[in-house]
C-alpha cells in the first residue's frame, strides 16, 4: 500500500528509493541490496516515529482515509460467522449501516456498524456512511433482538454524521437518534461500542451508547467536524486544523476526559496498513471486554451503564456557593 | 374549563437570575423591528403581547426568566443547581477569544450561570419540575453545565414522581467543550429513559430554535411534544441541507408547522395558550382514575 497522506511523503520518498533500487531485482549489486535493507529498516522506523506523534488533524486524515478498513472489513476478519439483517420493517435498509447476527471467538453477538463504501458504486449505496433514518430505526430493531435473545450489542462507529437531507427532515432523523440513545441506556443486555474511524456528532452516537466505549488508536470522536467548528466558531473552515486541536478529539484525550475507557492499538503505520492485524486487536478488545461485562448483573451492567454516563462532564463543572454570577 | 387570567411576563423569582434579567433583555425600546414581517412595533404593546408580533404572529425568542414567569404560578418557582458554572474543560482557546472569556461575558449579559435555569415549581397548583434552555448564553448550547442542571431536574421528577417541563431553545451541543457536550445527549437520554420507566409525564416544549444535539436527545423525547409556531425544529439548517442537497427547499422546512405535519410533534400552542394547554395536559394526569399500576 503506498504512502498516500499528505503528511506521509517522507516516507512516500523512502519507498519510491526502494522501489526504484528493486526494479533492477536480479541485476542489483550487493552494495544496493544493502541499501535496500536499509532504507526499509528506515522506513519503519520513520512510519512508527511519525504515528507516534500525529497532530489530532492528521488523526482526521487517517481516520477518515479511504484505505480505513471499514466495517464489513473487520466482520469479514472476526467473524467465524455473520447472518447480515436488513431492513427497519417500516421504510427502507439503510446500506450506511450495516449489521446482523454473528458469531466472534464463540460468543454470539449481534454486531452492526456504519459502513462508508469502498469504490464509488458501494460509497452510493453506502451514502458514504451517513445514514438516514432508516438506519437508525434498523439498528433500534437490532438492539431490541439482542435483547430478546440476551445477545450483547458490538457496535462499529465510523460516519461524518447522520445525513442532512431534506427526507430525513420528513422522517424524522432526530426522533430516530433520539430514541437509540434512550433504548441503548436502558437495554437489557452488554453493548460494547468502537469508534474504529469517524465518530462524527449525533450520527455517530446514535448507535455509541454502551457499558464500554473504546476508541481504535487513531480514531476521533467529535461533536462537529472540525471544518464545521472551524467555520462557525473561527469563521473560516480553513482552520480545521485548528479546530481540532481546540476540540480535543482524539483517543488520548477522550480516555483523559472519561469519554472513552480504552484504546485499541494500530498496527504500526495505521489500521490501513494491515486489515488482518487491526481486526485482531479489535475482536481481542471485544472479547477482553464482554468477559469483564458478562460477570455483571444485569441490574448492575444498567446501572454501571447510568454512572458511566452520569459522570461524563463533571469535571468540568464548579460550583460557586451563593450563585454570585454578578 | 377555568380560565387563567392573561399571564405576564414579570420578572421570575430566580435564585441565579439577576434581578434585572428581564429589564436588560427590554431595554426600553420604544419600537421593535419584526424580523418576519418587517413591521415595526411599539415596545409597550408587543411586550404585552408577549413578545408575539400583533401582525404577523411571529413569536419573538423569550429569556428563561421570562419564559418561567410566562408558565408558572407566580412565585412557585424554586430553582436548584443555579450555582452551577462550567470551568472550560477542554481550556478551549479559538482566534476569537477563550471559551473562560466567553462564559464571563455570557455571563454577565444574561445573568445567569449557563443556557439553562432548572427547578420545582407549579402550574394552576400542579407541581412540576421545569427545565427552560435560554438562547442567549452561547444559542442555548448544552455543554457540562446544561447536561448536568438537565440530568438533575429529570432525576428530581423521577424521585418526586412531578412531571417534566423541558422548554428547549438551542442550537445544539456546545463546540467549546467537545465530545463532552456530545455526550450530554446521551446522559440526559438516559436519564429520561429512567423516567419513563417510572412512568412520571415528560413533556417538551419545543420553542425557536430546536436543532441537532438537541433536537436528536432530549427534545424528541417527550411523551407529548409541542412546539411554538414558526420555531425552527429539525436536525440540521436549512441551509446546511441545500448545500447538501444542490437544491432549494420548501419554505416551511424544519418550522414547527412541518413537523407537526410529519407526525413528529402532538400540537402548535401559542404563546398565550401554551399555559392553559400543559395546564389541561397536567392535570389529566393528576389524579382521575387510571387502571392499577403494577
Amino acid at each position: 500500500m503506498a504512502y498516500d497522506l499528505d503528511f506521509e511523503r517522507p516516507l512516500a520518498d523512502i519507498e519510491k528509493r526502494i522501489s526504484q533500487l528493486q526494479k533492477r531485482g536480479e541485476r542489483m549489486r550487493p552494495d544496493e541490496r544493502a541499501q535496500v535493507a536499509e532504507l526499509q529498516q528506515e522506513l519503519a522506523r520513520r512510519t512508527k516515529e511519525l504515528y507516534a506523534a500525529l497532530t489530532p488533524w492528521q488523526r482526521v486524515q487517517v481516520a477518515r482515509f479511504r484505505d480505513r478498513p471499514y466495517t464489513n472489513d473487520y466482520i469479514k476478519r472476526m467473524c467465524d460467522e455473520y447472518f447480515e439483517l436488513r431492513g427497519d420493517r417500516r421504510f427502507a435498509d439503510d446500506r450506511a449501516i450495516q449489521g446482523g447476527v454473528a458469531s466472534i471467538g464463540g460468543q454470539t453477538v449481534v454486531l452492526m456498524g456504519h459502513q462508508k463504501g469502498r469504490d464509488l458504486k458501494e460509497r452510493e449505496e453506502c451514502n458514504f456512511g451517513m445514514a438516514h433514518p432508516e438506519g437508525y430505526r434498523k439498528a433500534l430493531r437490532l438492539f431490541r433482538y439482542a435483547e430478546r435473545f440476551h445477545l450483547p450489542v458490538i457496535t462499529l462507529i465510523d460516519t461524518t454524521g447522520a445525513y442532512p437531507g431534506l427526507g430525513d427532515e420528513e422522517r424524522g432523523i432526530s426522533q430516530a437518534i433520539a430514541e437509540n440513545l434512550l433504548v441503548m441506556a436502558g437495554l437489557r443486555t452488554p453493548i460494547i461500542c468502537i469508534v474504529i474511524g469517524e465518530g462524527g456528532s449525533g450520527g455517530a452516537l446514535g448507535i455509541g451508547v454502551g457499558d464500554k466505549v473504546l476508541m481504535l488508536e487513531n480514531a476521533v470522536y467529535t461533536v462537529a467536524a472540525p471544518e464545521a467548528a472551524a467555520s462557525i466558531i473561527w469563521r473560516d473552515n480553513a482552520f480545521a486544523p485548528d479546530a481540532a486541536q481546540a476540540m480535543k478529539i482524539t483517543a488520548p484525550e477522550l480516555l483523559e476526559l472519561g469519554v472513552v475507557d480504552s484504546i485499541i492499538p494500530e498496527p504500526v503505520g495505521g489500521a490501513h496498513r494491515d486489515y488482518q492485524a487491526a481486526a485482531e486487536s479489535v475482536k481481542a478488545a471485544i472479547l477482553r471486554e464482554l468477559a469483564d461485562l458478562k460477570r455483571l448483573s444485569t441490574d448492575a451492567l444498567l446501572d454501571h451503564r447510568y454512572q458511566r454516563f452520569r459522570v461524563i462532564g463533571l469535571q468540568g463543572i464548579t460550583e460557586v456557593v451563593g450563585a454570585a454570577q454578578k | 374549563m377555568k380560565d387563567e387570567s392573561q399571564p405576564a411576563l414579570t420578572v421570575a423569582q430566580t435564585n441565579g437570575a439577576h434581578p434585572d434579567t428581564v429589564a436588560r433583555a427590554l431595554p426600553d425600546n420604544l419600537a421593535v423591528k419584526c424580523p418576519n414581517c418587517r413591521e415595526l412595533l411599539l415596545g409597550k404593546d408587543w411586550e404585552k403581547n408577549l413578545k408575539v408580533c400583533q401582525k404577523c404572529g411571529h413569536h419573538f425568542r423569550l429569556s428563561a426568566p421570562e419564559r418561567i414567569a410566562l408558565l408558572l404560578d407566580p412565585d412557585s418557582f424554586s430553582e436548584f443547581a443555579s450555582d452551577l458554572r462550567s470551568s472550560d474543560p477542554l481550556g478551549f482557546v479559538a482566534r476569537s477569544g477563550s471559551y473562560a472569556d466567553k462564559l464571563v461575558s455570557e455571563r454577565e449579559k444574561t445573568g445567569l450561570n449557563d443556557a439553562v435555569v432548572v427547578g420545582m415549581g407549579s402550574i394552576e397548583g400542579i407541581r412540576l419540575a421545569l427545565a427552560v434552555m435560554d438562547f442567549r448564553f452561547i444559542g442555548g448550547s448544552m455543554g457540562s453545565v446544561v447536561g448536568e442542571k438537565l440530568t438533575q431536574a429529570i432525576e428530581r421528577a423521577a424521585a418526586e414522581r412531578a412531571p417534566l417541563v423541558i422548554v428547549s431553545a438551542s442550537g445544539g451541543a456546545r463546540q467549546q467543550e467537545g465530545t463532552i457536550s456530545l455526550m450530554q445527549m446521551a446522559k440526559t437520554s438516559a436519564a429520561l429513559a429512567r423516567l419513563a420507566e417510572a412512568g412520571v409525564l415528560y413533556v417538551s416544549l419545543l420553542t425557536d430554535p430546536t436543532t441537532a444535539g438537541i433536537s436528536a436527545s432530549f427534545a424528541f423525547l417527550g411523551d407529548v411534544i409541542l412546539a411554538e409556531p414558526g420555531a425552527l425544529i429539525g436536525f440540521a439548517g436549512p441551509r446546511v441541507i441545500e448545500q447538501m442537497m444542490h437544491q432549494r427547499l420548501p419554505k416551511d422546512v424544519n418550522t414547527a408547522e412541518f413537523v407537526l405535519k410529519h407526525g413528529m410533534i402532538d400540537g402548535i400552542a401559542h404563546r398565550r395558550e401554551v399555559r392553559a394547554t400543559l395546564a389541561r395536559l397536567l392535570r389529566l394526569h393528576s389524579g382521575g382514575e387510571t387502571l392499577a399500576g403494577a
